[in-house]
């Protein structure tokens, strides 16, 4: 019995500091892409980026020197465009998910929303093409940040939904109790009380589509210089990239590489906002 | 602290003793006294199954009525048919009538929001605003109500609180956040948010029950102090609490009203025998 006992001892530490092994290499794979990407982003695109790259228009090919400031700036009037639409749609739904709608039809919305999460955005992409581009003869802005817009209003959907089905019911009843209206309630309470976590799904939503290149293709199109109407083609940064990046020029290939470079540093900065908005989440809702 | 504590209880017996000498034998309020509730009839049901069968009772105006029964007995769906809270439950259906000073509360033309603008409720699991702070939390709903003018709003919060027994603990914190308080203050500073809208009527569904004797005792003293201005219906589990703290005792028991009358008559002389077995913990 006691030898036994030592036996299965020695082999159930060896199980164990395998098992642990493998999670930790496994945690590392998990990693290590994030740090490979951040790498090489910095090794080939920081020495592109400089004060240039973000206030010139692009250089024809050839001229050395130039930068990205219309991609940028286009990217941000895309996210803004695509705020306008995808905001209020998805904050609305979300609550109407949430506190409004039969449990039939929630759980129909809830599906369909789940399916658009999942469909590939070029998809968007050809689908914005055919009800606006095709229609109004032009690629132009609205129609990229339409597709946009489009692909955040189920995020935007499924997490307001989430945050808001956190509110304990006691606030809603509190507030019902005092002769406030539900539709009252409902902002001024339970969306104030919730509106940290909205808020976060919001910027995840916006970080998820200002990497999107695939929907704008068909849509915003990409412009090489400053776009100064939003019914004409404009520029994005992913766009910029993909163009500089399948380009055969090397400087071309520098400026990608910094274009890059400076989109998922913004994408970066995003989540760790998210990260500071979310570390009070459970303390501010409970 | 010592002398509130100590005050209550006392204060009880004499009240008692003044209410054992009043002959008091009728099993409804004595007609003459100003009604605020008239209830008939009522009924509810949660989908099929029925949580109040056939209640008839009336409730009288500046008095403590306490509702005791044991647990799923529907004293909490009684309270909540008052102001009409009972609604927010999917699939509820109401039979029957339940005048407010004569209004029908159960009318088609009357809106739900303004049932709750009457009759006021605070909760058993004390609920304040959590991204509010202390004085926040008292004006929020004549804020939310359309009250704009910050001077009203700000002799109605002292107001309120002071009614709540609040304002010297809390005067110099309001712009704390109304979660720091501890429980028993933010059980009071629940009390002065529903006072702050003036209503008629103060429903408390188990109010002390999550609160220890110290902060329950203060309660109870507000209680007290308040039904010279409200009248109050409180649902309780505990029924010490409902012999200190209440005028009138209505005993439910499956849905049903078995008992009503004077608190003093219910647990010294009560006439049903289910009453008598509760009372004396021989169930519930």
């Amino acid at each position: 019995m006691d030898l036994g006992r030592t036996d299965n001892h020695t082999w159930r530490k060896i199980k164990s500091a395998l098992a642990s092994t493998i999670a930790f290499v496994s945690a590392l794979l998990v990693i290590a892409p994030l740090g490979l990407v951040f790498f090489h982003l910095l090794a080939n695109g920081a020495s592109s980026v400089n004060w240039d790259f973000f206030t010139k228009l692009p250089k024809p090919v050839g001229v050395v020197g130039g930068g990205m400031a219309n991609a940028i700036m286009g990217s941000l009037e895309l996210l803004g465009l695509a705020s306008v639409i995808g905001i209020p749609v998805g904050v609305l739904g979300g609550v109407y998910l949430a506190e409004y709608g039969s449990a039939r039809v929630n759980s129909l919305l809830r599906f369909v929303a789940d399916v658009l999460n999942g469909v590939p955005s070029i998809t968007w992409g050809v689908v914005v093409y055919g009800l606006v581009v095709l229609r109004f003869k032009g690629f132009s802005a609205y129609a990229g940040g339409l597709a946009l817009g489009l692909i955040m209003v189920p995020l935007i959907i499924r997490t307001t939904e989430e945050v808001i089905l956190l509110v304990p019911n006691g606030y809603r009843e509190a507030a019902l109790a005092l002769g406030v209206s539900r539709w009252k309630t409902i902002v001024h309470i339970v969306m104030k009380t919730a509106s940290k976590g909205i808020i976060t799904g919001i910027l995840l939503a916006l970080a998820r589509v200002g990497g999107e290149t695939a929907p704008l293709l068909f849509t915003a199109f990409g412009n090489r210089f400053w776009n100064h109407n939003l019914s004409e083609p404009i520029a994005a940064l992913p766009l910029q990239i993909f163009t500089y990046a399948i380009s055969p020029y090397d400087d071309w290939h520098r400026q990608a590489w910094a274009g890059a470079l400076v989109l998922v540093t913004g994408i970066f900065c995003v989540n760790v906002v998210v990260r500071i908005l979310t570390r009070g989440r459970t303390a501010s809702l409970v | 602290m010592v002398n509130l504590v100590m005050a209550t209880p006392e204060r009880t017996v004499v009240e008692r003793a003044e209410r054992a000498i009043e002959p008091t034998s009728t099993s409804t309020a004595e007609p003459t006294m100003p009604l605020t509730f008239q209830v008939k009839n009522l009924s509810v049901w949660y989908g099929e199954k029925r949580a109040i069968d056939d209640v008839t009772l009336d409730i009288a105006s500046n008095a403590v009525t306490a509702i005791i029964g044991p647990s799923g007995c529907g004293k909490s769906t009684f309270l909540r048919c008052l102001n009409r809270m009972h609604e927010l439950v999917p699939k509820t259906h109401v039979d029957g009538t339940v005048l407010l000073q004569g209004d029908d509360l159960y009318s088609h033309s009357v809106d739900p929001a303004m049932v709750r603008r009457r009759v006021g409720m605070v909760f058993q699991k004390s609920n304040p605003f959590p991204t509010m702070s202390i004085g926040e939390n008292v004006v929020i709903g004549l804020r939310l109500n359309g009250v704009r003018n910050q001077k009203f709003l700000n002799e109605r919060l002292e107001k309120s609180l002071r009614m709540a027994a609040l304002w010297d603990e809390v005067k110099d914190d309001l712009h704390k956040p109304g979660t720091s308080l501890s429980g028993g203050q933010q059980q009071r500073l629940c009390i002065a948010r529903a006072l702050a809208v003036e209503p008629e009527v103060i429903l408390m569904d188990e109010p002390c029950s999550a609160l220890d004797p110290i902060a329950t005792a203060k309660i109870e003293e507000l209680i007290h102090e308040l039904k010279a201005q409200y009248t109050i219906v409180t649902v309780t589990h505990n029924m010490q609490q409902a012999g200190r703290v209440s005028d009138y005792t209505a005993f439910f028991y499956l849905g049903r009203l078995i008992e009503f009358g004077p608190t003093t008559k219910i647990f010294t002389n009560p006439s049903q025998r289910q009453t008598e077995d509760y009372i004396t913990g021989r169930f519930g």
